[in-house]
């Protein structure tokens, strides 16, 4: 039982990043249909950016909390204006042009990324520094444990839910978005400027993919360039699953494949005697997202066709 | 059009400047004749994913999977590993299995062909990005149980791979060392040189025949306007699903090959990133169109080799932060990047077909 409900724990932290990442995937899939291959490594330059600004700042100058609030702000600036910038140079010019050159720059993209990051950051696994206090609640006696950074991953993640789904359902620019992604032309006609809404999705998108770096940074305690790209393919199939295209089903899709995996780990020894190690958990995403796709192609939450190729 | 007469020219010209190449070669060093012979390699592979991509239109991003199958088997059967590790293996063949190539070779390519009609089978339905997502995760799936089927039972020995896997033997001749004749020494590097370029031109041929066959059409039907190619009466399952399992077979002897030119294997040659290499090659080079393809895999696989030269400055200049590998995979991003926005249907696009080169719709 307690490892049922640590793992359980476990699960809903890391499902939530997954949540945050896939939220980028499913809006710009749902506006412009291209798999953003390097969304995962946005969340890799957030991870990294916040590293940087985490052991440049002397310690002591302000408190863990304040430094971290800083090194979020600044990745999620620098993450947007990054997505802005490849949306404007590796995809627009390509919107007309048959499907496959997109995909293609788009993994150019998340190559090129990690090897910048390579260049910048140097390839060696970096230590990212505790910025928020090493506290462990018990949930009851010698019971299963979380941490205080769990908790902060928790309630961040609801936050940003929360304003995302007020700014798509609640202001202008959420319905600019929503009608985009029904029909950018006819959007087009109704005095909606479909290249804006296209910008704005992916500034939002890295946004999210920033905090998720960062949270990824704190709770695992480690930043490199390849960080970025599992979580990435991870989330894509968190979005899948939901439905692409669909927000809630994103935040769904991402919470249900990180209690999946965290589920899969704490049992897959034991139930198969050994066998199969915890190791094999890297591949329940892609069996979940085979089963999906033959099983149910539009997803959980999805009412999209999901034969749109 | 050039005439009969002119064409065969060209062909004995070409013919004879491939057969000299590595003797040539050879005098600046062997490196450069093994190099030679890695990249007729990737134009063995980028012409079998050309099958799947380039005439079916099914984006395929785990391609490496089927390599890595059909080195497995070679290594597996041509190797003491098994041996090693089985008791029963031990009992029957003392000296470890070192089945002939005869029999290595065929296996390998059928059971990577089973492999592809297995990932074929249950993504008939998708097209597209859904594709190539599912294909990709494949390819992990494939790469993560190389990495750990080495417990309970020791069939892949893990991350650390299978070493002394035997050299190919033809015909009684060992390819692992020089072959004498008529007083010159041909090395071991050459003779792998010669047997990857006959495989590549009888694959050609192959690829060609292909093209222009019924089967070939179909699948360009498929391609197109899979909804229409059904309503005309093809069996478009049946036809992905070959198309896949032809694709595989070409990894899979090329797999073979590859394990036993390098005499080992270990799942860090069969990553996510060679997949993506391959697919690079096809798509830069011009999808669908064979000599398109032949130059992406050639310029791709060479490009690295070349800046080797240029890298020992930049590594300087930069103080040590950009190494070759690092300036091989910069290189190779920029170049996917910028081929794709200047020229989306490749360098060397398929004349023929203006539209049939948009792959997926």
């Amino acid at each position: 039982m307690d490892v049922f409900v640590q793992q359980v724990i476990n699960g809903l932290v890391l499902g939530s990043m997954y949540a945050l990442v896939a939220l980028g995937y499913t809006m710009v899939y749902g506006i412009i249909s291209l798999i953003n291959f390097a969304h995962g490594e946005v969340l890799m330059v957030g991870a990294m950016v916040a590293w940087t600004v985490a052991t440049t700042i002397p310690p002591g100058t302000m408190p863990g909390w304040l430094l971290m609030i800083v090194a979020m702000l600044l990745a999620m600036v620098v993450c947007a204006a990054l997505n802005f910038t490849i949306e404007k140079i590796a995809y627009r010019p390509l919107r007309n042009a048959p499907r496959l050159a997109p995909l293609i720059t788009a993994m150019g993209m998340s190559l090129l990324l990690q090897t910048l990051a390579m260049i910048i950051w140097k390839p060696n696994p970096k230590p990212f520094p505790q910025l928020l206090p090493p506290e462990i609640y018990f949930l009851w006696e010698d019971g299963p444990v979380i941490t205080l950074t769990q908790v902060v991953i928790l309630v961040v993640t609801m936050v940003s839910l929360a304003g995302l789904l007020w700014l798509v359902n609640r202001t202008k620019l959420g319905r600019a978005m929503r009608a985009t992604a029904e029909n950018p032309r006819v959007a087009g006609l109704m005095g909606v400027r479909p290249d804006h809404v296209i910008s704005a999705t992916f500034i939002i998108g890295a946004a999210l993919a920033a905090i998720a770096g960062v949270m990824w940074a704190a709770n695992y305690g480690t930043v490199q360039h390849s960080m970025g790209f599992l979580p990435g393919l991870k989330a894509f199939t968190a979005a899948v699953f939901g439905g692409i295209g669909n927000l809630t089903g994103a935040m769904v899709g991402g919470v249900l494949l990180g209690l999946i995996e965290a589920i899969g780990a704490g049992y897959l020894g034991e139930l198969t005697g050994g066998v199969f190690g915890s190791h094999y958990v890297e591949i329940f995403a892609f069996i979940v997202l085979i089963l999906v796709l033959t099983l149910r192609p539009s997803g959980l939450m999805g009412e999209r066709v999901a034969d749109r190729a | 059009m050039t005439s009969k007469k002119n064409s065969f020219i060209v062909f004995l010209i070409a013919a004879v400047a491939l057969l000299a190449l590595p003797l040539i070669a050879a005098q600046f060093g062997q490196g450069w004749v093994r190099i030679m012979a890695l990249a007729l390699l990737y134009v063995l592979l980028a012409l079998g994913l050309n099958i799947v991509v380039g005439y079916a239109g099914l984006l395929d991003l785990g391609y490496v999977a089927f390599y890595a199958v059909g080195a497995y088997m070679y290594a597996l059967l041509a190797s003491p590993h098994l041996a090693e590790n089985f008791e029963s293996i031990k009992a029957a063949f003392p000296n470890g299995l070192h089945l002939p190539i005869w029999v290595v070779i065929p296996l390998a390519a059928t059971i990577a062909a089973l492999a592809g009609v297995l990932l074929g089978a249950p993504t008939l339905k998708l097209r597209g990005d859904y594709l190539a997502i599912v294909t990709l995760g494949f390819g992990e799936i494939i790469r993560v149980f190389m990495n750990n089927l080495e417990h309970p039972v020791n069939i892949t020995n893990g991350p650390r791979g299978i070493s002394q896997i035997d050299p190919m033997t033809l015909a009684g001749v060992s390819f692992g060392k020089p072959l004498e004749v008529l007083g010159f020494s041909v090395p071991s590097v050459a003779l792998y040189y010669y047997l990857f370029l006959v495989l590549v031109v009888g694959s050609v041929v192959v690829c060609h025949r292909l093209e222009t066959s019924r089967i070939g059409r179909a699948w360009m039907a498929i391609r197109e306007d899979e909804i229409a190619a059904k309503a005309m009466g093809l069996n478009t399952r049946n036809l992905k699903l070959l198309a896949f399992g032809m694709g595989a077979t070409f990894g899979g002897v090329s797999g073979s090959m590859f394990a036993s030119f390098q005499g080992f294997i270990s799942p860090e040659s069969f990553t996510l990133m060679e997949s993506v290499m391959i697919v690079a090659m096809v798509v830069l080079g011009g999808i669908g169109h064979i000599p398109g393809v032949i130059l992406g895999a050639l310029l791709l696989a060479a490009l690295p080799e070349v800046l080797r030269y240029v890298a020992g400055d930049v590594q300087n200049l930069t103080g040590g932060r950009i190494d070759a590998a690092i300036l091989r995979q910069l290189l190779i991003a920029l170049a996917m990047i910028a081929v794709m926005l200047l020229r989306p249907r490749g360098l060397w696009p398929s004349p023929e077909h203006g539209k049939a080169a948009v792959a997926v719709k």
